[in-house]
Parts: structure tokens; sequence; C-alpha cells
């Protein structure tokens, strides 16, 4: 059977569209944190929709092909590529032949680049799906050097086309976000828009951590019982550092949730940076 | 039932608060099986509240629309001790507990009761799966005994041993696997909450009715 052998890798995870409608029980949706460049890198190989892809940050990546050439093709934060030492144009579909390497450089923005294998990452699903949830600790483990990484057979489609340009993350993002449901509970919700914020170096596919201005909560001894949550939420914890879920999200432990990123907007902060900064504005 | 709250979240949700958690339990059940269900596409309980995600495509403004007209059914307004799960006959569920967890010595000093007593009464009543969301598997049961309303502790532990059975606020639980926790700790059970070889792997859903035996 064919399949990717891993040679290098910083961190890289197996993620798809996740394990929606299970929360109830305690299993998050999870799934690729860059949902439209996980979608992206998939139409390019031409996979079905759910089809399991690498999610890797900062690159650092090496794959080689086993019995048989596999088909790649990468999106989200530009990593180079380099197939057997040559550089190849990032965004191009790719045939990788039996005994190639293919290796993702460090991108020059963003921080997840998603790549897709004609006909999937077939690893064995849990609760119906292949991603891992860092969280929940379920899923496919990070890969390891020496992984052998099975190709599966989910496409839909032909591959239509050769190449789409590469993405460039553009400096300081404005996402949008609808107040509420909890900024009744802090003193000034305008201090949200008001402030350019940093993300902080612990921020993970769980949250993102931001640093650099501080939302007063009216009174911080006050508990909020737990809650469902989305990824795009703003947290607000006692200290004042909001804190946004990821697609790995808990539900909230006593602390009020004071807005929430536009769903179509939540993909950017999965290429966010440790130290980039950010700002949010009310959506019309 | 009091009228719910309808409070925004982002553009794919809508967050509905309630005052009381039997009251989660009821809004949970009517949503999925009354107006709104095609409307949606997950509901999270919470301790007070039920997180209601749009199917794709479906704006929450449409879920809050319909949710003020006919979100709780009139037949359920009517008795609010009953909801659709009770009428159905719900499955119950029985964990043998070994009564000797850290914590027994110091919630019986809390509660006024003796150990014993705090045993008898963690038994005596059914418990009800109100919601989950804390980790795989953990389900946050209520109805209990209510003198057995006790804080969490100050100092959480780091490591709470899978199958420990704990008590804090109205809630008692069963840890699903070794976790940090806050809870005071009464007990153990050998039976597992939480099994990817069991279809479906979560041995409590919200609705199911809990009883702890003496092991």
């Amino acid at each position: 059977m064919t399949s990717l052998l891993v040679r290098r890798v910083g961190l890289a995870l197996v993620q798809d569209a996740g394990r929606p409608g299970q929360a109830a029980i305690g299993v998050g949706r999870s799934g690729a944190a860059d949902r439209s460049s996980y979608a992206l890198a998939n139409r390019l190989v031409g996979n079905t929709a759910g089809a399991a892809t690498l999610e890797v940050v900062l690159g650092g990546l090496e794959v080689e092909a086993v019995d048989g050439t596999v088909w790649l093709a990468g999106a989200g934060a530009p990593a180079p590529l380099r197939l057997d030492g040559r550089p190849e144009p990032t965004g191009a579909v790719l045939a990788l032949r039996p005994g190639s390497r293919l290796a993702l450089g460090l991108p020059a923005s963003g921080l997840r680049s998603y790549l897709a294998v004609r006909g999937g990452i077939d690893v064995p699903a849990v609760l119906g799906s292949r991603s891992h949830d860092t969280l929940a600790g379920l899923g496919p483990a990070p890969l390891a050097v020496g992984d052998a990484l099975p190709v599966g057979s989910e496409t839909a489609d032909e591959m239509r086309v050769d190449a789409v340009p590469a993405m460039r993350y553009g400096d300081r993002p404005v996402l949008r976000v609808v107040r509420g449901p909890r900024d009744d509970w802090v003193r000034d919700p305008a201090t949200l828009v008001a402030t350019t914020w940093s993300v902080a170096p612990a921020s993970d596919r769980v949250g993102i951590r931001l640093t650099g201005g501080r939302i007063d909560l009216l009174d911080p001894t006050r508990q909020l019982p737990s809650e469902g949550a989305t990824r795009g939420a703003i947290q607000v914890p006692s200290g004042g550092e909001p804190v946004v879920f990821g697609p790995d999200h808990p539900v909230t432990g006593g602390y009020p949730v004071m807005a929430v990123v536009v769903d179509d907007d939540s993909d950017r902060l999965a290429q966010l940076r440790p130290g980039e900064e950010v700002r949010f504005a009310w959506a019309q | 039932m009091n009228t719910p709250r309808l409070l925004p979240y982002g553009d794919r949700a809508l967050l509905v608060e309630v005052e009381e958690v039997s009251e989660v339990v009821l809004v949970a059940d009517a949503v999925r099986s009354g107006p709104l269900a095609d409307l949606v596409d997950d509901v999270v309980p919470g301790a007070r509240s039920v997180l209601l995600l749009a199917r794709p495509g479906v704006d929450p403004a449409e879920i809050r629309e319909r949710a003020e007209t006919g979100m709780v059914p009139d037949d359920l307004r009517l008795d609010p001790s009953k909801s659709p799960a009770d009428r159905q006959g719900p499955s119950t569920v029985e964990i043998p507990v070994t009564y000797d967890g850290p914590d027994l010595a110091e919630v019986a000093r809390m509660t006024g009761l003796s150990e014993e007593e705090v045993v008898a009464a963690h038994t005596g009543t059914p418990w009800r799966v109100a919601f989950g969301g804390f980790a795989p598997g953990f389900a946050y049961l209520v109805g209990g005994d209510p003198r057995l309303e006790v804080p969490r502790r100050d100092e959480p532990r780091t490591q709470v041993p899978t199958g420990a059975v704990g008590l804090a606020g109205e809630f008692s639980g069963v840890y699903p696997r070794e976790s940090p926790g806050g809870w005071q700790l009464i007990g153990r059970t050998e039976v597992a909450m939480w099994d990817l070889d069991r279809d479906p792997p979560a041995l409590l859903y919200a609705g199911a009715t809990v009883r702890f035996l003496r092991a």
C-alpha cells in the first residue's frame, strides 16, 4: 500500500473536518484550525471534502513516498517546498515518486500549512474523525519520525488545477467580533476593539492568549457556571487578558465570554504567530 | 418553567440561559424534539445554559425568532418536573462505589453528617445527567440529596485517579480518566465512564438516571 514515510518533523498533526455534534459528551469538534486552507488543499488534489490532511506548524516536515507515487498539494501558511532538494512553487500540485522526498521550510508568513495527499491520510478514525484533539487526547498521535502514513482512496474528482497563488498573511489583521453573550460582565466592552493585542507564546489549538491590554471584569470574584462554547469565543479571565478559543476549546469554566469572532474570520486566528499583533472590530 | 433568556453568541450560535439546571434538561430535550431541531446542528447543555449551534446556512436570528414562539412545548410548561425523557422511561445506570475517598471525612464535617450518613445520602436518591463537556465522558449529575452540597476544594488536586467519585456544589460526578480536579472525592468505582471500544463510548448521556450503590 502506498504511504508517506515521515523523515523529519517539527509539529505536525493529522486533521480533517473534526467531530461535530458530540460536545454534550465532552468531545469537542476539533478539526483543521484553518478550515478554508484545509479545504483548499483537499480540493487541489481532488479529495472528498472530509479527507484527512497534515496540519504543519512552521514547516519542518519532510516526507518520502513509499510503494507508489503520491500526489500532494499545500495550502495555508506558504511553506517553501523542496522536492529532493529542488525548489518547487508553493501552491503547486506535485507528484512524489517512490523514494522521493518533499520538505516544507519555514513559511514567510502565517503559522499552519495544510498538506493534502490525493486519497487522504488513511489512519484509523476515532469517533468518526481522524483529527487529533489536543485537549481531549483523541485521534492519531502527533507525527513522529519513522511514522508511515497510509494513503487512502477518498477522491471525488480529477485534479483540475495545477497550482494556486501562495497565500500571504498581512500584518495586524482586524477580525470582526459580535458582542455577547456576557459583555455585561465587563466594565468597558469597547476595550476589546480599542486595544492592539499581541499573541502570547502559550497559544495553541485550545486557545490564543492575548497580551498588551486588560479587560476589567465588573466583579472578578463572580463565577459563571460552566457553559458551552464555540471556536472564536473570547473568554475574559479575572486577570483581564483575553483568550480566544481555538478548535480544541473546552467548555467555559468560571469566566465570561464577552464576544465571539465571526465564524468566517476565525480561520485567520489559526495563522497568527506568537508575538504577532491582532485587532478586533465590531461586526456590522 | 421560567422564560429562558436568549443571548447572542457570534454569527453561528445562540445561547439560551435558564435559571435552574433542571430547566437545562427541559430546554435541551425541547430543542432536540421540537420545531428548532431542523435549524440546529448541535445542542450543548451547560450548568445554566444551552448553546445552540446553527446548521450551515441557517442564521441564528432565525433560531431566535422561532425559539421565542415555540421552543418549549406547552405540555412541558404544564409540568416542569417532567421532561420528555422522564415520560419515555429513561435508562437507569447503576454505579457501584467503594466509599473510601480522601475527602469523605471532610464532606461529613462540612455537611454535619456522619460518614455513614453521607454514603446513605449519596446512594439514597436517583441522580440525573444534566450535561457534560469538561472531558470525554464526564457527566454532571444533579437531583441528589441537597444535604450533600459542598464547595469545591480550595486547592484542586493535580491528579485525580480514574473512577474517582466526587461532589461539588449541587453536582456529583465520576472522573472518566486521570486528570486534575477540584471536586471533593468520596469514593471510587470500577465502572468505565469512557471506553472507545464501546458504542457509544460515554456511559452517561444527558437525561439518563444514575443510581449509586455500595460496591
